[in-house]
């Protein structure tokens, strides 16, 4: 402390500024002050820059060489292309498989997310109450997360087989008759969802358990003396105390729904997404642009447009689900514009006539 | 001065190091294979990338070793998929083996970039068949790849099914039911109105037999596509449509479903290269009735096969190039088919014993060895494939997948091809 101290007084010299000003801050420090004060300011910088210059190695560098290739002709094993403009993705767009694809995407989206999400919630609900071994219940929930989804594939396609497949010889032994999974468009569809609901659900319901868990059990003692039954509990207390989980959980599940591809590629032993792209998805389509026509460029083009409705979809998302569930988080009550406004000229005056008082 | 913090500081310092070092150590192992197989002087190590099962067994490689002092290290990728991935993400830049397996599917693309080939030296020129050969040389004329196998077809049948339908059943009598497409046809129908089963596996299989009888079929050497005027394709689909697709268990092969069909008896006849001889036996193990007849509808065909080719880039071109040469010489083709199957492309490979003597005990004792070199004679015809053959052929077995699955009819099936086509 010597030494800020005489610091301090060396560099006292310079005009001096108004006694109120000198009282509350010292403009001039001494080297290992600064030190301290960069230490405070740059450090948390420091601290998570690993994650920011991976990210830019990783993330942003891929991002921007697939932006760059989505404009060329390009040839990836001569490495070199040629700047072709919007060509790609005016291919793209013209391409009456690439509508299907994104027709498919959703259906596929659709038919696993929500009935996924309708499960989760159940299971959790089931797993949130006082069972025996509750341990070994929510690990169960797990386990079909833990298994690769290529693995998945296969144990579903011989599932699922036309001809051979167990499904069909059950739903003829019941009077209904064989499905052709592998033909209608609907009943692929149903079939992949099968794959991703098998793989997600349980991995959705630990995230809701977890949220459950942090509901006060305050709540429901209250509610129960004044006479709330189970469903009444959970409708007025559970479903709104989980809303924010919720958010995260749709827009996750959004996310991998859009991007869905193992199931689709693993389906059939080709991996076209079927003879009229039954099943073919936005991914799968890319990805056989990409490392089945090796045209980098078109594959890089429809990374962008699938990035562009990934985006456009999230937004969508989170507009009506804050719409449904105004109050997130619990932050307190939402505002109007109006009212917004107001409560920000109220702070300023505030302010200024805090200022006032000061001088 | 150590407080905790400066400790913790300290060891971040230490992993971050640690880490330098490792990548550092990366760098200098591979500066280390370079100086170890520095061009001019003769390398101790070869590599080789293969996929399935070319033959090349330790027992063989080992035999290479024995005599040139030379190790060989053989990848095998499981698929081909996965070998042509491998290849032409590294094809441009460095990292593939000193040799590398190709498959006649995806030849056509490869010849794409047939400059970053080393061409095949010319004392080993004239040794394939004429058509094995004549693929694989490029438009400046160098023959860049050493021909490994090749799949000559044959016809698989069910005798026993064949005896129960009324059909004659020995191996012979049955080679003289199908001169051509139409007798095969004619056969057919008799067959599924007397069983009222499945005469033939897949009808897309019929489909590449008939295509891989043309001359021209979707492209010319120039690069231009002709698909869509090609009269002879058109005849072949529709064909396809009215006579084989009645005739056929499945639209495709390669399903779950069609794997199982081999050992239930659903279909009674498959177009059969020499490597398919061993997905029936491991299929339908039980099965005693397969056996093979040496004939093909309208002449021979040929389903597969693979090349060897060099990397004009790697270290040891030359020496790779005289291991290409030992491993596709007929005395090792022959004893690659002992081991795999895999049924050589070299007609001085024909005159061996081992080969013409070759029984198949699973197909009730059927030498199908001089099966394969009768067929193998019999392909007059190469057809011209070019780099967009695959997405092409692929589309055109969809649009009879459709026509199969009734999604579409089969007018509206070929202009979704055509569309397809036009957007390449």
């Amino acid at each position: 402390m010597l030494i800020a101290d005489k610091g301090a007084a060396r560099t006292a010299s310079p005009p001096p500024s108004p006694p109120s000003d000198r009282q509350r801050r010292v403009r001039v420090l001494s080297f290992s002050q600064k030190l301290s004060r960069w230490d405070l300011k740059v450090s948390p910088f420091l601290y998570i820059s690993p994650f920011f210059l991976l990210f830019a190695i990783v993330g942003l560098f891929p991002l921007i060489y697939t932006a760059v290739i989505s404009f060329m002709d390009w040839d990836q094993i001569r490495q070199e292309g040629e700047f072709i403009g919007f060509d790609q993705y005016a291919w793209i767009l013209s391409q009456p498989k690439f509508w299907i694809a994104l027709r498919n995407t959703f259906s596929i989206f659709l038919l696993s997310s929500v009935p996924q999400l309708i499960l989760a919630l159940f299971i959790a609900t089931m797993l949130d109450r006082h069972i025996r071994a509750k341990t070994f219940w929510r690990m169960s929930a797990l386990l079909p997360y833990v298994v690769a989804p290529v693995a998945v594939g296969l144990i579903f396609n011989a599932l699922y087989a036309d001809n051979s497949g167990q499904i069909n010889a059950w739903l003829t032994a019941i009077g209904i008759g064989p499905i052709p999974w592998h033909v209608e468009p609907f009943w692929s569809h149903v079939a992949i969802s099968t794959m991703v609901n098998y793989r997600w659900t349980g991995y959705n319901a630990l995230i809701l358990l977890a949220a459950m868990q942090a509901i006060p059990r305050d709540y429901y003692e209250a509610a129960r003396v004044d006479g709330a039954g189970v469903l009444r509990q959970f409708w007025s207390i559970t479903l709104p105390s989980l809303k924010p989980t919720f958010i995260f959980v749709i827009i996750t599940s959004t996310i991998g729904g859009l991007q869905v591809f193992e199931e689709p590629r693993m389906f059939d032993q080709y991996g076209q997404g079927g003879a009229a792209s039954q099943w073919l998805t936005i991914t799968l389509y890319l990805y056989n642009l990409g490392w089945s026509e090796w045209n980098f460029g078109r594959a890089a083009a429809m990374a962008w447009l699938l990035f562009l409705i990934i985006l456009a979809i999230g937004l969508i998302n989170l507009l009506v689900t804050q719409k449904l569930i105004g109050d997130a988080g619990g932050r307190g009550p939402t505002l109007t514009r109006a009212q917004r406004r107001q409560l920000a000229r109220d702070q300023r005056d505030r302010r200024a006539q805090n200022k006032e008082g000061a001088r | 001065m150590s407080t905790p913090a400066n400790r913790r500081a300290a060891g971040g310092i230490a992993v971050v190091a640690a880490g330098a070092l490792a990548l550092a150590g990366c760098g200098a192992s591979d500066a280390d294979t370079d100086a170890n197989t520095g061009d001019g002087s003769a390398p101790t190590e070869l590599s080789i990338s293969t996929f399935n099962d070319f033959g090349y067994t330790e027992e063989l490689l080992a035999m290479y070793e024995e005599e040139t002092g030379i190790r060989v290290i053989h990848n095998r990728a499981a698929t081909s998929n996965d070998a042509r991935y491998n290849l032409f993400q590294k094809l441009g830049s460095s990292g593939l083996s000193d040799i590398e397996g190709v498959e006649v599917d995806w030849f056509a693309e490869l010849m794409e970039y047939s400059d970053l080939l080393a061409p095949v030296p010319a004392g080993v020129e004239g040794r394939w068949l004429d058509w094995k050969e004549a693929a694989a040389t490029d438009a400046d004329g160098n023959l860049v790849a050493y021909g490994t196998d090749i799949g000559p077809q044959g016809i698989c049948f069910r005798a026993d099914l064949f005896e129960a339908a009324g059909l004659p059943s020995d191996r012979d009598e049955v080679a003289e039911l199908f001169p051509t497409w139409d007798a095969f046809f004619d056969v057919a129908d008799d067959y599924v109105e007397a069983t009222g089963q499945p005469f033939i596996d897949a009808s897309n299989s019929v489909l590449q037999g008939m295509v891989n009888q043309l001359t021209e079929i979707y492209e010319t050497p120039d690069g231009e596509i002709i698909a869509d005027s090609n009269s002879a394709v058109r005849e072949a689909y529709d064909t396809v449509i009215e006579r084989a697709l009645p005739v056929s268990a499945y639209a495709g092969q390669w399903s779950d479903d069609w794997y199982a069909s081999m050992s239930s008896g659903e279909f009674a006849t498959m177009l059969c290269p020499p490597w398919m001889h061993g997905i029936i036996a491991g299929e339908a193990p039980n099965v005693d009735g397969w056996d093979v007849a040496s004939a093909y509808p309208g002449g021979g065909s040929n389903w597969g096969g693979s090349y060897l080719v060099v990397p004009a880039n790697g270290d040891n071109v030359e020496a790779a190039q005289a291991l290409a040469d030992w491993l596709t010489s007929p005395e090792t083709q022959v004893k690659a088919f002992e081991n795999a199957g895999a049924f050589p492309s070299q007609p001085a490979a024909y005159e061996s014993e081992s080969l013409t003597g070759y029984v198949s005990e699973y197909f009730n004792d059927a030498p199908t060895g001089q099966i394969g070199i009768d067929r193998a004679e019999s392909v007059s015809v190469e057809p011209f494939k070019g780099p967009k053959f695959f997405p092409i052929h692929d589309a055109l077995n969809q649009a009879v997948t459709r026509v199969f699955d009734g999604l579409e009819s089969p007018d509206d099936s070929w202009n979704t091809w055509l569309n397809e086509v036009a957007s390449l």
